[in-house]
This record gives structure tokens, C-alpha cells and sequence, in this order.
């Protein structure tokens, strides 16, 4: 009897041994299928009579970006479609829409992208082009369409290489950009009139902003005098329209000359603005911590509480627009105001600059995986000719990607000439590199801390750790 | 062991262990279809998670393209990162306070003070305290979230509290924990509900006949009947609230890392930062807590099988 138990322990490790063993198999068969790179065929399904693409943007009729939508749903794809009937083809095209944050929306095009599936064109933000450029999802469009196809396109002319840049990676262009921005500061004048403040305010450094924010708090109970972006739940909204207008009003780009801006005395400066406006009681400290704190902003502004906003010139053109805006002001026009941003004290900018200004922009790629690669491009440049851009601005304040088209519509609205010409001089980009999202993201976590309690010291010593481990050692950060 | 003596004598010297007399070849046939589940759906995603710890693979970037095979260094990170322990403290408060005091208390409360009502009554609150167990996550999440908005949520409404308090901003974890006690007390309340039944009423009548107060007869004529589901309860609601995702819906963690439980903390980990090496890490650190969990909960269901 105990012969035939040690027996059966025998089998029964063999029987062991043996599973483990296919199971390694099984790993090491696996082992390697997580990086991929597939070829291209440009010329798959080049003259295919019949054929169906899909667009996707975050942007949702009756939503979020809702012009942007409407443009696509309604003018783009069936003129698309007429245009293509004309040359005797059958086009089906189709508009994914969405309405998440910035940051959810990235998450979902780079699992689609991975998964070598998905729509045909995608709508990304420029600074997302080199990390995804590197992970292999999106390739130069050249590669995707060919080099005989896409450098000859009318458009380039019109298009400025700065704004090119945007949606370039090391020299290539990855897709075409869908113009550029530039961030003011916006203030509501009803509510500076009632504080008995002058209504075409333009401060001139950091404490003119904050004595005019005491101004509207000893004036104004009930309303939030200042609110600026800060947290890591607004994603890049907080570094572009928060920290890194400051850091270039301090004097300092968060990128230059081979070295990330660390534990400086800019980025301390910076985050002292933090300190001073929510634990001093100007600004909302809660609202930057909420999930949905960017749209409850934006919805505070709207309803005049909150005085004074950093934000881009989407903010005018697509949230507090009368019309469609995401939070309607019926008298935009003469309520809302807006300023250049100063500098941390006048001629303490970078470049020496009084005022400063960020610029970004997003464009559409193409997906690698489109089964058709032709009609894909000539859907997107059909997107970026100078008729749909212009049916894109629907009379609405916009600096498009074209000059003929900017040309033509910049006098038309206050505010975009505004921008065009005082804002866009003065602006600086962000630096392509892929790692630049993960500094972001330490930055933002760095106003996190100050807002919620850390003092600037501290949370400036955290982020310089942070930001050493992300690009690769203390060498190619900046400090002191 | 005297089972498997038992066997020996009846089955064939050279199959010990057949006793039906399947052969190899057609056992193997039998347990095949389960085995290739278990294989597909078990085994293969945690060997995976095994192999996706051990590299740096990213969401994006370069090392989304070609992950390098850095070992155990995700590994050592993860023990190293007071962020994954303070992920793990939240986690431990979450169990204890939610599943552990918060639904088996409610729960056995509930049953107890519903054995002797009216059964109309009876059958209404056990329909609305399951309603809460098995709507989706999705729509009680917003329900939720409507109900504790700074403005113009339900609960700051009925307060008349202008400003209202950010409920889940200001107090992430209690909001949570609450949360989970209404959502998860419909089993706890069903399980002990059928316990109670099994305390002979006989026992009761008697404990009643010589006056004992009420904690007299919970402590000493009820809880030794019903020891066994307790047991039974607190680890299958532990199992399961460890590794609940349905708080992300309400504070995705927020705000601050002030309510990332583990589930939580590998979701921002790997989809928001992108780090999906570590995060697969961590996933595998997960996965032998549960293993140790389960075990303790097999181990346990033997004794008592033996002492039953």
C-alpha cells in the first residue's frame, strides 16, 4: 500500500513536471509577440470602385468640439462622397464620434491603433505624434500613401512649417495639422465692472494679476476671483494652460539646450503661483481636484463665477460660444474679455518677452492599418483643401492651418486677429519628444501637491526626482 | 488514506488510480474541454501578465514597439514604491471597512431584524437592497456621482448646502466604503437570511423561557449555528471586494491618489501612465495575494468540513 502511494506521488510529479514544462512553452511562444512592426502596402486597394473609411475625433455633435463634428457629419463626408461619385466610385464614409477627456481619448486611439485596427483617420494632438511615431501606430505619410502622392499636395504651400512642425517627427510628416492656438488670459467684465475695476485689463506681471484677483475677492463674495489649471485630473490642460505659460513668463522653456527644467528657481516661481492663489483663497482648490473639474470651470465662468480664466482660444471659440459652445454665453461678446499673458515681471519672459504665450495643435493621421491607404489620403487632404476649411470655420473665430484661408477671414473677428497677430509672436511650442506627456504629467502632479497642501520646496524636489528617472539620469536635468 | 487503500484493493494492479475504468486516453478526453478553459482563461493570462511584468513595455513610445526583457526589476520597483504600499493600505481599509464590518454587519443585522416581520415587508426591503446588488456598476456609479456633486447633488440639495460640500473630493474614502456597503450587502443579508433559518427554533423558545436578553441569545444560542456561514461569507466578500473596480466609476482613484485601491492603482498605472510593464508587476503580486486568499479560504472550508 504506501509502495503504491509513493508510486502515485511519482506519476503525479511527472504529471507536474510535464504541465509546467508546456506551460513554458507556451510562455516562451508568447514571449515577443508584445512589440510589432508590420510592412506597408501603399498600394492596397488603390483603385478599388468601391470602398468605406472611417473618421474619428474627439468631438461629439451637441457635445464636446460639436462644430468640429457637425463639420465632419455635414459638410465633409457627403461632399466627399459627391466628389468621389463624380470620378465614378462609391464612398462610404462614417464619423466615430466621442466626448471624453483629452487624456481617455489618447488611451482609446493607442489600444485602436495597437490593435491594427480602427478608423481609416484619427484626429491626435500634436504632442502625441512622437510618442506614438516611436510605438510604430502611426508612420510618416509618405511610407503610408507614398512620397509621389503626398509631397506634391497643394496644401503644404499654404501651410506654415512652424504649424507643420506640430504634426511632424523627426523631419517627417506624420499627418496634416488642423491649425494652431495660442492661450490668453479671459476675464469676465461685467464682473470687473461690478469690482469697480477697469474693463480692458492687461496685466503686466504675476502680482498685478494677483492684486486684481484680491481686488474681485474683497469686492465679490461669492465669486471665485482666479482659477487656474492645476492637477493631474485635467491632463494637459494644466501644463498648457496652467504651468507652462508660467514657466515661460518665469523666464524658462521646459525644454532647452539638452536639459528638462528640474528643481529650478523657475519652476519653484511657478509653483508658488499655485500657493499663492489656492491656499490664499483666490482660487477653488476642490475644483481642480474633481474628475470633471475643466468642464465645471468652464461652466463656472459661463455663469459669471469666476472672474478671471487662463485658457486657449478654443475657449472662446468653441465653450463659451453662443451658439454651440459646450457653455453658452449669449453675450460672449461683450462679457467676455481677454489679455495678453505677462510675464513673471515685465521683460522677464524668455526671449526677454513682457507678455508670452503657449501654442500647440492637433492634425489627423492617417492609421497604418487602413485597408485603403489611397482613399484614406485623399479623404484627408479633401479635409485640408481650402473650401472645407473654410466650411469648417462656419463664420466662427479660428487660426486655421491655411494662410489663403487665414488670409481671407482674419479680419473678420476681434478676437482671431487678436490672437494672430499679438499672441501668436509671442508664443512658444513644446518639445517633440516622446517623453515630453510623461514630464507633463510629473509637472502636474507637482501643482497637484502644491494645491493640496505641499509647499512649492517640497513638491519642486519631488518632481526634479520624478523627472530625472523619466529622461534618463540627473545629467540631463536642470536644477538649482 | 484509508479511501485510497479502499481503491487499491478494488482497482487493477496496473491502473491504481482508475476507477471507473475510463482508461488514460478517455479520461484524458473528459477532462480536456475544462482543462483548455482553464488553460485559455486562467493559466495563459497570468503567464502573460508574468511575461509583461518582466519587460518595460510601454502604451506608447519606443518600448511600445520593442519591449525590452528587464527581469525583475518591475518587481523590485514595486516593493520599493511607497505608492503601491499606500495603494495596498487603502486597499486593506476598503476590505476591512466595506466587505469585512461594513456589509457582513449590515447584512446579518438585516436578516436578523427581518426574521420575524410581516412578509410583505419583508419581501420589499430584500427587493430594494437586491435592486442595489444587481443594477450595473456604469449606471449606480452615476447615480451616485449625481447624488454627492458639489453642485447641485441630491444629497447637498436635501442639506441646503450652498456651497455644497464635494463629498467624494473631500471624503474619497468613507465615499467609497459607503458606497460598497449599500452596493455588496444583498448577499451578505440572503446568506445569513437562509443561516438564521437553520437555529432550531427550539432553541430560541428556550433561551426566551429563561429570560435570556437579546446579546444573551445572539452570542450563545445563534452565532454558534450560524459560525460557519460567517466564515464563509467574510472570505468570498473579501475575495471579491479586493479586486473590485466599480469605486474607479466614482473617484478613478482621485483625488490625489486619496482612494487608488489596488484595482484602481493598476488601471492608472498601466492605461492612464502607460506603464504597462509595471503595472503588470503589480498585476502579479495581485494575483499570488488572491492565491494566498483563496488558499486560506480552502484550507478553512476543510476544517470546518472535517469538524462537521
Amino acid at each position: 500500500m504506501h509502495r503504491s502511494i509513493a508510486k502515485r506521488r511519482v506519476v503525479e510529479r511527472t504529471r507536474l513536471v510535464a504541465a509546467l514544462a508546456g506551460l513554458l512553452v507556451a510562455t516562451a511562444a508568447t514571449a515577443g509577440c508584445l512589440g510589432k512592426d508590420s510592412g506597408n502596402d501603399s498600394g492596397k486597394n488603390a483603385n478599388a470602385k468601391e470602398f468605406s473609411l472611417t473618421i474619428a475625433a474627439n468631438a461629439i455633435s451637441g457635445g464636446k468640439n460639436a462644430a468640429g463634428a457637425d463639420w465632419i457629419e455635414k459638410w465633409v463626408i457627403p461632399h466627399f462622397i459627391d466628389d468621389q461619385k463624380a470620378k465614378g466610385k462609391t464612398a462610404k464614409v462614417s464619423f466615430q464620434p466621442s466626448g471624453a477627456n483629452d487624456e481617455d481619448y489618447k488611451s482609446k486611439v493607442a489600444l485602436d491603433l495597437r490593435s491594427g485596427s480602427g478608423a481609416d483617420i484619427y484626429a491626435i494632438d500634436g504632442i502625441w505624434v512622437g510618442e506614438f511615431a516611436d510605438a510604430g501606430y502611426i508612420k510618416p505619410l509618405e511610407d503610408i500613401v507614398g512620397a509621389d502622392k503626398v509631397t506634391p499636395w497643394e496644401g503644404w504651400g499654404q501651410i506654415p512649417p512652424s504649424v507643420q512642425g506640430n504634426m511632424s517627427y523627426n523631419g517627417k510628416r506624420y499627418g496634416v495639422p488642423a491649425g494652431t492656438d495660442g492661450r490668453v488670459i479671459y476675464f469676465n467684465k461685467k464682473l470687473f465692472g461690478q469690482a469697480g475695476l477697469a474693463t480692458d485689463w492687461q496685466p503686466k506681471s504675476w502680482d498685478e494679476i494677483l492684486t486684481t484677483a484680491q481686488t474681485l475677492k474683497a469686492k465679490l463674495p461669492g465669486v471665485t476671483p482666479i482659477q487656474l489649471n492645476a492637477g493631474t485630473a485635467m491632463g494637459e490642460a494644466t501644463t498648457m494652460q496652467g504651468a507652462l505659460p508660467l514657466l515661460v513668463g518665469a523666464g524658462q522653456q521646459i525644454y532647452a539646450d539638452g536639459k528638462w527644467q528640474g528643481n529650478t528657481q523657475a519652476v519653484r516661481d511657478v509653483l508658488s503661483v499655485y500657493e499663492r492663489i489656492y491656499k490664499g483663497g483666490l482660487g477653488d482648490p476642490v475644483l481642480q481636484q474633481d474628475a470633471k473639474g475643466r468642464d465645471k470651470s468652464f461652466q463656472a465662468f459661463a455663469a459669471g463665477k469666476i472672474a478671471i480664466l487662463l485658457e486657449g482660444d478654443y475657449f472662446w471659440r468653441s465653450v463659451v460660444e453662443p451658439t454651440k459652445g459646450v457653455a453658452k454665453m449669449a453675450d460672449r461678446n461683450e462679457t467676455v474679455g481677454y489679455a495678453k499673458i505677462p510675464a513673471m515681471r515685465p521683460g522677464g519672459g524668455i526671449r526677454n518677452q513682457d507678455f508670452v504665450s503657449m501654442s500647440g495643435g492637433g492634425g489627423n493621421v492617417l492609421n497604418p492599418n487602413s485597408k485603403y491607404p489611397q482613399q484614406a489620403w485623399e479623404l484627408l487632404a479633401f479635409m485640408n483643401s481650402k473650401d472645407a476649411t473654410i466650411a469648417q470655420l462656419a463664420g466662427n473665430a479660428r487660426i486655421t492651418q491655411r494662410q489663403d484661408v487665414n488670409n481671407q477671414v482674419l479680419s473678420g473677428d476681434p478676437m482671431l486677429s487678436f490672437v494672430s497677430t499679438q499672441v501668436l509672436p509671442l508664443t512658444a511650442y513644446r518639445p517633440g519628444f516622446a517623453v515630453y506627456p510623461q514630464v507633463s504629467q510629473a509637472l502636474q502632479q507637482a501643482t497637484l501637491d502644491v494645491v493640496s497642501g505641499k509647499s512649492p520646496a517640497d513638491a519642486a524636489a519631488t518632481y526634479q526626482k520624478t523627472v530625472e528617472g523619466l529622461v534618463g539620469g540627473a545629467g540631463k536635468v536642470a536644477s538649482g | 488514506m484509508g479511501v485510497a487503500g479502499q481503491r487499491e484493493i478494488v482497482a487493477s494492479p496496473a491502473t491504481p488510480t482508475d476507477v471507473v475504468g475510463l482508461g488514460r486516453l478517455r479520461a484524458v478526453g473528459f477532462v480536456a474541454p475544462a482543462l483548455a478553459l482553464v488553460g485559455i482563461f486562467l493559466i495563459f493570462p497570468a503567464l502573460w501578465t508574468l511575461y509583461i511584468g518582466a519587460t518595460n513595455f510601454r502604451l506608447t513610445g519606443a518600448s511600445a514597439r520593442s519591449p525590452a526583457f528587464v527581469g525583475l526589476a518591475n518587481l523590485q520597483r514595486a516593493l520599493t514604491d511607497d505608492t503601491f504600499y499606500r495603494s495596498l493600505w487603502l486597499t486593506l481599509v476598503f476590505v476591512l471597512g466595506s466587505a469585512v464590518i461594513g456589509q457582513n454587519g449590515l447584512g446579518f443585522t438585516l436578516a436578523w431584524a427581518m426574521r420575524d416581520v410581516h412578509r410583505w415587508v419583508k419581501r420589499t426591503l430584500e427587493a430594494l437592497v437586491l435592486l442595489a446588488w444587481i443594477l450595473p456598476s456604469s449606471v449606480v456609479a452615476f447615480l451616485w456621482i449625481a447624488m454627492l456633486d458639489r453642485d447641485g447633488g441630491t444629497v447637498n440639495e436635501l442639506l441646503g448646502r450652498t456651497p455644497g460640500v464635494a463629498w467624494l473630493i473631500q471624503y474619497p474614502m468613507a465615499g467609497i466604503v459607503i458606497f460598497n456597503i449599500w452596493r455588496g450587502t444583498a448577499f451578505s443579508m440572503m446568506l445569513y437570511s437562509a443561516a438564521l433559518s437553520s437555529v432550531p427554533p427550539s432553541h430560541l423558545e428556550t433561551a426566551r423561557l429563561v429570560g435570556a436578553t437579546g446579546a444573551q441569545t445572539l452570542r450563545d444560542v445563534v452565532f454558534p449555528h450560524i459560525r460557519r456561514y460567517t466564515l464563509s461569507n467574510t472570505l468570498l466578500i473579501t475575495l471579491w471586494t479586493f479586486n473590485d473596480f466599480t469605486p474607479f466609476l466614482l473617484t478613478a482613484g482621485g483625488p490625489n491618489h486619496r482612494s487608488e485601491i489596488i484595482a484602481a492603482y493598476i488601471y492608472n498605472t498601466a492605461i492612464v501612465g502607460g506603464d504597462m510593464g509595471y503595472s503588470g508587476a503589480i498585476s502579479l503580486l495581485v494575483l499570488l495575494i488572491n492565491l494566498l486568499m483563496a488558499l486560506v479560504y480552502l484550507r478553512a472550508a476543510r476544517v470546518r468540513r472535517r469538524a462537521a
